[in-house]
């Protein structure tokens, strides 16, 4: 009788099942982007260059890396990354 | 006989059912018989038919094993449960069954019927009733978390809303679950009586509950009521439940010591049922409709019941026009409680005096008719007023008397400070309270000469929240 966990809703369900992603700002201008190297191969080549092109336009950038791309962020990073970031610019793959 | 077959729900784990082998053994030579299993296929025998999954276990509303069911042309004619010789025999017409085994034995509790069991079966394959859109949680999950994600929780953790939860809540109302309780604000959402469920096991609440939290529910979605500007007013406002009647004994609702704090689940948990529906169902949430500059902690929940049975006084629903015999919801557009100290007065008219004099500050001692209130008597106060004999009426009227200030004394700009009534009320009385806007309930512990205010909204009265009451239908 194993079977797997389901929830009822409890919303008025007018929002779809999947969460949906924060609204993506109309512009980059006056906020700090962040540059998440996600510690996999050559991310942080993809990151230089962004951030060579970003300085270049005027934006304000800062760097972050994960200890190891297999686990989330560790709370902390995330924390740093929120309290000093508008948006966040991941680079994910090799 | 040739159309009459049997069918035989048994398990291994049951004594008597695997006693009775010999017995199938005789049937299955002379009569057209099929065995359920519920626990093992391979028992009796390899013939058996698996109802691992208790599917036709609960389609035949099987309560005992053995259960021996007999039908003709398809339809059931009759069954036996347990092991009798005799009553088998007769109802198999096969003799001399069972030869040298004990001619009696009582069966065993079947599997479909354990505790948790039914409603994982009634939600699987019966007629629920339930349409809540169905959200998988992955294994790996933890679904109060994920509950937190979605933005379901008031900030504490709430009970994962699983089928067989609101499935078991839903047997705490005769209503059907589909049936609309109201329109929820601010969106003005149709609440089905399963939403309402939903976000009860949520909050924590037992079936049993159920009858009060509708009805509270449907108080907050009466016009009167204006739970809308309750919700968004930068005021601490939520809605209070008060409740009166059998029902508030019947469920275990606190009443006495400790009556307006922690520790009692049907207190803590009605209040949040109808807060979790608010936000949830309606839309309502912290820093979007609802503006509060600083809420208060009741807005987590805030529901208790009047102590009614050494209460000197009319119910507080009594004296809304219900009768003592009826139960009901009271609620009331409510922030903080503030406690009135006083150990030494032992007249009525004394102690009336503390209280007016307490009640004078909500919201601002300068403002009358702005702000209702609930002044919560202790039965160590209630007793002074009974010996002096005084009705909760002559209690509010002495209030009444008591606060009442010419306009110029309370008037803007008065006493040093800007606040105040309006200007053009400079020439007028005024006492504290607009007329039916103080009322009085009996609650609390023995010991104690302390009573509590419970200050209202400063959107008080008809052009804003009224205290509504409805009738609980049990």
């Amino acid at each position: 009788m194993s079977q797997q966990l389901t929830m009822l809703d409890p919303t008025n369900e007018q929002s779809p099942v999947q969460r949906e992603a924060l609204p993506r700002p109309k512009s980059l201008e006056g906020l700090t982007i962040g540059l998440l190297d996600i510690s996999k191969a050559r991310g942080d080549v993809l990151l230089n260059r962004l951030e060579s092109h970003l300085g270049d336009l005027g934006h304000t950038t800062k760097r972050y890396q994960k200890p190891t791309f297999a686990r989330p962020a560790p709370e902390a990073l995330q924390q740093q990354i929120a309290t000093e970031c508008d948006v966040v610019i991941e680079a994910l793959a090799d | 006989m040739s159309d009459t077959t049997f069918t035989l729900v048994v398990k291994r784990d049951c004594p008597t059912c695997t006693m009775l082998v010999p017995v199938y053994q005789q049937l299955e030579v002379s009569r057209k018989l099929k065995i359920l299993t519920q626990d093992d296929p391979s028992f009796p025998s390899p013939t058996a038919v698996d109802d691992r999954s208790l599917e036709q276990s609960f389609r035949l509303d099987i309560e005992t094993v053995p259960t021996l069911i007999k039908f003709a042309a398809g339809a059931e004619t009759g069954r036996i449960v347990g092991w009798h010789r005799e009553e088998w025999e007769e109802f198999t017409g096969v003799a001399a069954l069972g030869p040298g085994l004990m001619p009696s034995k009582p069966g065993c509790g079947a599997l479909n019927v354990m505790p948790g069991m039914a409603e994982r079966l009634q939600v699987r394959f019966g007629d629920s009733g339930m349409s809540a859109r169905e959200i998988s949680v992955n294994e790996l999950s933890d679904p109060v978390e994920m509950a937190y994600e979605r933005g379901w929780s008031d900030g504490l953790p709430v009970v994962p809303p699983t089928p067989e939860r609101v499935w078991r809540m839903l047997q705490g109302t005769t209503r059907q679950p589909d049936e609309i309780v109201g329109l929820i604000p601010p969106d003005l959402a149709p609440c089905t009586v399963e939403k309402v469920a939903i976000n009860g096991v949520m909050a924590g609440c037992k079936p049993e509950y159920m009858p009060v939290i509708l009805a509270a529910v449907e108080a907050a979605c009466l016009d009167e009521f204006a739970m809308h500007g309750v919700l968004a007013t930068t005021y601490f406002s939520g809605p209070i439940v008060i409740v009166n009647g059998p029902i508030a004994q019947k469920i275990g609702m606190n009443a006495e010591g400790n009556v307006l704090g922690q520790g009692n689940r049907a207190n803590s948990t009605i209040g949040r049922a109808l807060q979790l529906v608010i936000r949830n169902v309606g839309g309502g949430k912290p820093g979007e409709v609802d503006r509060a500059a600083m809420g208060y902690p009741g807005k987590h929940g805030f529901a208790f019941a009047e102590r009614e049975h050494d209460s000197p006084w009319k119910s507080l629903a009594e004296q809304r026009g219900f009768s003592a015999d009826e139960s009901t919801v009271t609620l009331f557009a409510g922030g903080g409680v503030q406690g009135i100290m006083d150990q030494l007065s032992r007249t009525a008219e004394g102690l009336a005096h503390s209280f007016a004099m307490s009640l004078q500050t909500v919201s601002h001692y300068k403002l009358a008719f702005a702000t209702d209130a609930i002044l919560v008597v202790s039965p160590e106060h209630a007793r002074v007023f009974r010996q002096d004999g005084w009705s909760k009426q002559d209690l509010i009227d002495k209030i009444q008397e008591i606060t009442k200030k010419p306009g110029s004394e309370i008037v803007r700009r008065s006493d040093g400070n800007a606040e105040g009534m309006p200007e053009q009320f400079a020439n007028a009385d005024f006492s504290k309270f607009r007329p039916g806007g103080l009322n009085i309930v009996h609650a609390g512990g023995t010991a104690g000469m302390f009573s509590a205010i419970i200050a209202g909204w400063v959107g008080s009265g008809p052009r804003g929240s009224v205290p509504v009451t409805v009738k609980i239908n049990e």
